[in-house]
């Protein structure tokens, strides 16, 4: 919403500077955007032209004696053809910033001869594009004094970021109310008396529609010149970004900030018969004033006569009926529309109006009648004509609304002691009709405030008023012992396995929740009820499915940028289905090029190999283990989803329905399909899905038992089919004796054909840890026959001999 | 000069000579051996008389004494020399590069580091960290906010929406994190006392808005809270948050459909040098948050009388507070996973954020 200060101080008497009234707007809730207060001008001065005479060496250029007001005439070089004793116009010395050209001028020689300033077309103070000569002003013109206070282009332009909720201050009226109710001035009321008119309206209303259109008003002014609107007008409308059109158009516009009352005005030799306001036809065409053609549906409200639709109710006019300079008679409408209709059709065509804004805020029902009246004023008085009476059609009685206020609310909600007379006073400078005497009043709330409808609605106005500032601030009552944990466990794995990941080298990514239909497809998702029906973008369309598809996408952005050994990581949501629970937390990641554990690239103590399926093992144990899963009872079943690469990939299970994770290299048809290019392996595991652990009632960790007796390792090599896993064999090893035998580690996986086809040793390095005695040279055997004999019984596999 | 001065000369020269320990053995050998020229002379003692033996007895042990010590002074001597030799010969040149470590090459997004800075400080006002989906229906996102249907405000909030489903009914990205209000509400009685931090989705996209951004909220609902405590957390909060003794804020009224009244807060700052915000000094004011106590109406939505309870809530973007913190220019790179920026403005894995050990180091 922007005004200028002059139109302000229409209805604000006040002595209050601009600084005062921006300062009060802001902290009043109609927060300042943006002042121009025209500062730019400011240096040019009015001066007169006191001899021209030729350059001595330039065929087009004049040596001017300008008299600026200031004493001694000015020597000024000046190229402009119209450049004349006797001339007034706008001078900038030397100092002034001209806009139109962009430079701050200097004293000058223009072919030899010095120049101590300038003469300015409308061009270069940038008020227009003339520039075929410099700016001419009456002889009356004072010279010495602003040209921008002469010529009024010195009002200064406010810009108010208006609330949704505030349809009452979308008009200089409101925010002058506002400003007075603050104490910044005086409100003039300037009531509109009723214009009267002679005859009736010959053109009838009928509103088919009653429930889109509570009330319309409408009136014949007869014999009317309609031309261009008086300076003012123009250059008030021009301050605030609207193009003068001619004044019938132009007096709407102005009431519409004025007063916040849309208007619409109809050529009244264009309209044929009566008016119907009614719901459009499905596909019903209007050529509107943009001079583009809507195609409207049975939901959108329109006024239209016997040719067709004339108007998009509280939208936009259609260009039919328009007025222009041959107008001789002007129908003017001052109509209410429901705002939800408003706001859906505005929405709807993409049609953005002053008008639209205003309707869809809602507009004082009880201004219906006097916009009318202000209009056949302003009417008269530019364009002349003769009225008709008002033809008001369809307005019930404005019903207005009461609400209790009890006092203390104020000191509640706000922690303000603002005396009761205070209250009153604020809100009855509002608008607002206080009636009773006790702690709690009945407020009638202003046909103008439709925000307005509940107790803590007029605290606000109080606070607001009262002023914010007097708030002090108050502690927090304080809690009298030592916080307790404030995570829930699942935003301690969170937290736990980003720093686990991020210790692990890989760094953090934050990727976009939705990825192309593509990638979802691959990962499992792409549903319909998880694709978003108005994306940004079209490959941002679909809720992701998984974490990777976006952790390879944005390995391989970094690798085109010429960075391939990535790690990155990312611990957030996917989207199963569209309900809370099908949310998951999931920690992911992504190894590229030869971004293992220990770094990437050449290295003189050796090079980073490529990144593999067991990377990504170990990275997304590290996460469960991080998140407190129970790392020893683990399940890594062999393959994974259809993206991994079915021979590298794992399930990372817990007994046998809990999956808490998968991992491996990437099939190479997906990462075809994706664009991208490896070495790439990436895991997720689901850290939502890990187990609770059991509330325990201390903190005490197990007893350590720890053995007198020396702790022995024995190597075993077994020769075993190729497909036998090798955890497998590590359980079997494991189970020979569950007391002694501590540990099993793989040191040496070998293949060859001195071992058979399909065959492969697997050397493995047993911890025995006694308890009660040394062993002895039988115990060991025994134990080795019994690690053997479980070995063979679980894989078949023999001892390498 | 006797035979013992003669060998003792010749063993000595030999031990002198021997230039490694075999050699030095040899000569052990050769003197103290079984039968080294020594252990011979000793031998010879026996047949001697008693008053030559009284002489040539301590003559003879004297000079293997000082072979034997001969022997071990130069044993010692080599064996230091051959340990030199090796020491020599095993130095390498320790200006050759190490491999970085791990921890010093992971990287926190900062998105993560700050939501654990506002954790660390509303953690220690009490508050408890709540979360929500992203999908939502309306009526948690809006209606239940008290966003009238059809509303402007609606409007503002340029929603990503999913397909109806049978009902006509449609889900929407939620907006703010704002319904979790009403989640807690539903779920947990007061006193209320919240901070949500989460993903947040608006149909919008240039340098300072992201279709996809953070947003913090927080809640406050028992039977006293209201605007000058409001008015505490949040100056107590920007000045914990940016870490500097004192910030100046200004509250002005606003409006969101969900508070009455509401409030816009801009913070005090300098902007004069590029690139860099200082906070608690300057003259420029910078949006920073809104805020308001509760609305009635979602007080009641959460199955609250507004007239028992009531209480304050607040909201702000978590990229935009990184933004102004930290320095980063665009908001779009947080979302590009460029790993030269996350270097740069990433955090170290082990910088955790606490009160006693500072936000940020």
């Amino acid at each position: 919403m922007k005004f200028t200060l002059s139109w302000l101080k229409d209805h604000l008497e006040t002595d209050a500077t601009l600084a005062e009234i921006v300062e009060r707007l802001t902290s009043i809730g109609l927060e300042v955007e943006s002042v121009d207060d025209k500062a730019a001008l400011k240096p040019f001065v009015i001066a007169k032209v006191l001899t021209a005479v030729q350059h001595p060496d330039a065929d087009r250029l004049r040596v001017l004696s300008v008299d600026t007001g200031s004493g001694d005439p000015i020597q000024v070089v000046c190229g402009a053809p119209n450049a004349r004793a006797g001339l007034i116009g706008a001078f900038a010395a030397p100092g002034t910033y001209v806009p139109g050209i962009d430079v701050t001028l200097g004293i000058g020689k223009i072919r030899g001869v010095e120049s101590r300033g300038m003469m300015c077309s409308e061009r270069e103070l940038e008020l227009s594009d003339e520039h075929n000569g410099i700016i001419e002003l009456p002889e009356d013109a004072p010279v010495g004094t602003s040209f921008a206070a002469y010529a009024h282009l010195d009002d200064a332009v406010i810009d108010i970021n208006l609330t949704p909720n505030r349809p009452d201050a979308t008009s200089v009226h409101g925010i002058a109310r506002d400003l007075a109710a603050s104490g910044l001035g005086k409100l003039k009321y300037g009531a509109v008396e009723p214009v009267g008119g002679t005859g009736e309206c010959p053109v009838k209303v009928k509103i088919e529609a009653p429930d889109l259109c509570p009330g319309f008003a409408l009136r014949l002014v007869k014999g009317v010149k309609n031309g261009p609107s008086p300076k003012w007008m123009q250059q008030r409308l021009l301050a605030i970004g609207l193009r003068p059109i001619n004044a019938l158009v132009d007096i709407t516009n102005y009431i519409t900030f004025d007063h916040g009352r849309p208007l619409h005005v109809f050529d009244a030799a264009k309209v044929a018969g009566n008016l119907v306001v009614r719901r459009a036809t499905a596909g019903e065409k209007v050529l509107a004033l943009d001079g583009r053609e809507y195609t409207l549906t049975a939901e959108m409200c329109v006024i239209a006569d016997d040719n067709g639709v004339e108007s998009i109710a509280g939208v936009m006019g259609g260009e039919h009926s328009g007025c222009d300079e041959n107008t001789t008679d002007v129908l003017i409408e001052s109509a209410l529309w429901e705002p939800l209709n408003v706001a859906r059709t505005g929405r709807a065509l993409g049609i953005i109006t002053d008008a639209r804004y205003r309707f869809e805020r809602g507009v004082d029902p009880e201004f219906m009648g006097a916009g009318l009246e202000l209009a056949t004023r302003m009417v008269m008085e530019l364009c002349g004509g003769e009225p008709s009476r008002e033809e008001i059609t369809g307005y019930a009685p404005y019903k207005y609304r009461s609400v209790s206020f009890p006092f203390a609310e104020v000191k509640r909600l706000t922690g303000l002691d603002v005396p009761r007379a205070t209250c009153l006073d604020i809100l009855a400078r509002l608008g607002f009709m206080p009636k009773g005497d006790g702690d709690v009043v009945e407020v009638i709330v202003p046909s103008w405030r439709p925000d307005v409808d509940g107790k803590a609605d007029l605290v606000e106005e109080v606070m607001r008023i009262h002023g914010v500032d007097e708030i002090t601030p108050k502690p927090l009552a304080g809690h009298d012992a030592v916080n307790g944990k404030i995570l829930t466990s699942l935003q301690i794995r969170t937290r736990a396995a980003r720093r686990a990941l991020a210790v692990r080298g890989m760094m953090e990514a934050v990727t976009w929740s939705f990825i192309p239909a593509k990638h979802a497809e691959l990962f499992g998702g792409g549903s319909e009820r998880l694709k978003l029906a108005n994306p940004i973008a079209a490959d941002m369309s679909d809720m992701r499915p998984s974490l990777l598809p976006g952790l390879v996408a944005a390995a391989q952005r970094n690798a085109d940028r010429g960075i391939g050994d990535v790690a990155l990581f990312e611990v957030s949501g996917t989207y199963q289905d569209d309900m809370p629970e099908g949310q998951r937390r999931v920690a992911a990641g992504v190894r590229r090029g030869t971004a293992g554990l220990d770094g990437s690239g050449r290295h003189w103590a050796g090079n980073a190999g490529n990144v593999g399926v067991y990377d990504a093992k170990a990275d997304a144990i590290a996460a469960l283990e991080a998140c407190g899963a129970p790392v020893e009872r683990l399940q890594i079943e062999a393959g994974g989803p259809a993206w991994y690469h079915p021979g590298r990939s794992g399930t990372i299970k817990l007994g046998p329905k809990v999956v808490l994770g998968t991992f491996g290299e990437f099939h190479p048809r997906t990462l075809e399909e994706m664009d991208a290019t490896g070495p790439l392996c990436g895991f997720e595991v689901f850290i939502d899905a890990v187990p609770e652990a059991k509330a325990k009632p201390t903190r005490t960790k197990p007893k350590l038992e720890l053995s007198a007796f020396q702790a022995v390792k024995r190597d075993f090599a077994f020769v075993v089919e190729r497909t036998v896993e090798a955890g497998t064999l590590m359980r079997a090893a494991l189970g020979a004796d569950k007391k002694l035998v501590t540990g099993v580690s793989v040191f040496d996986i070998f293949e060859g054909p001195s071992l058979g086809a399909d065959k492969k040793s697997v050397a493995i390095e047993v911890s025995i840890q006694p308890f009660e005695k040394t062993l002895t040279d039988e115990d060991f055997e025994a134990l080795g026959k019994r690690i053997v004999e479980n070995v063979a019984k679980q894989t078949g596999g023999v001892l390498r001999t | 000069m006797t035979d013992i001065d003669q060998l003792e000369r010749s063993l000595v020269d030999a031990v002198a000579s021997a230039a490694d320990e075999a050699a030095i053995e040899a000569v052990r050998v050769s003197a103290l051996g079984k039968k080294g020229s020594i252990s011979e002379m000793l031998k010879t003692l026996g047949t001697m008389s008693p008053e030559e033996r009284q002489v040539k007895g301590p003559a003879i042990n004297g000079l293997k004494n000082r072979v034997t010590e001969a022997l071990s002074s130069r044993k010692a001597e080599l064996k230091d020399v051959a340990i030199a030799a090796r020491l020599e010969a095993e130095k390498v040149d320790v200006t050759l590069p190490v491999r970085q470590s791990p921890a010093e090459r992971g990287r926190i997004h900062p998105i993560s580091q700050i939501i654990d800075e506002i954790a660390a400080i509303f953690g220690d006002l009490g508050f408890a960290i709540a979360e929500g989906p992203d999908v939502e229906t309306d009526y948690y996102n809006f209606t239940a906010l008290n966003f009238p249907e059809g509303h402007p405000a609606r409007e503002m909030h340029d929603t990503f929406f999913f397909q109806p489903d049978e009902k006509g009914e449609r889900k929407v990205l939620r907006t703010h994190t704002s319904p979790v209000q009403i989640r807690t509400m539903e779920i947990q009685k007061p006193p209320i006392r919240i901070v949500i931090p989460g993903k947040t989705y608006r149909q919008d996209s240039d340098a300072t808005h992201s279709p996809m951004f953070h947003q913090v909220e927080g809640l406050v609902v028992d039977k006293t809270a209201n605007v000058a405590n409001m008015k505490w957390v949040l100056e107590e909060f920007c000045k914990a948050f940016f870490e500097v003794p004192s910030v100046k804020m200004r509250f002005r009224p606003s409006f969101f459909p969900f508070t009455e009244p509401s409030l816009e807060v801009d913070i005090q700052c300098d902007r004069s040098r590029p690139g860099e915000v200082r906070f608690g000094e300057g003259s420029d004011w910078m949006e920073i948050l809104g805020c308001g106590m509760v609305h009635p109406n979602v007080l009641r939505a959460g199955g609250l009388d507004p007239d028992e309870y009531q209480g304050f809530a607040w909201g702000m973007g978590i990229d935009r507070i990184a933004m102004l913190k930290y320095g980063m220019p665009d908001l779009r790179a947080f979302f590009d996973a460029d790993v030269r920026w996350l270097q740069h403005y990433g955090f170290r894995p082990l910088d955790m954020p606490t009160l006693f050990g500072g936000l940020s180091n």
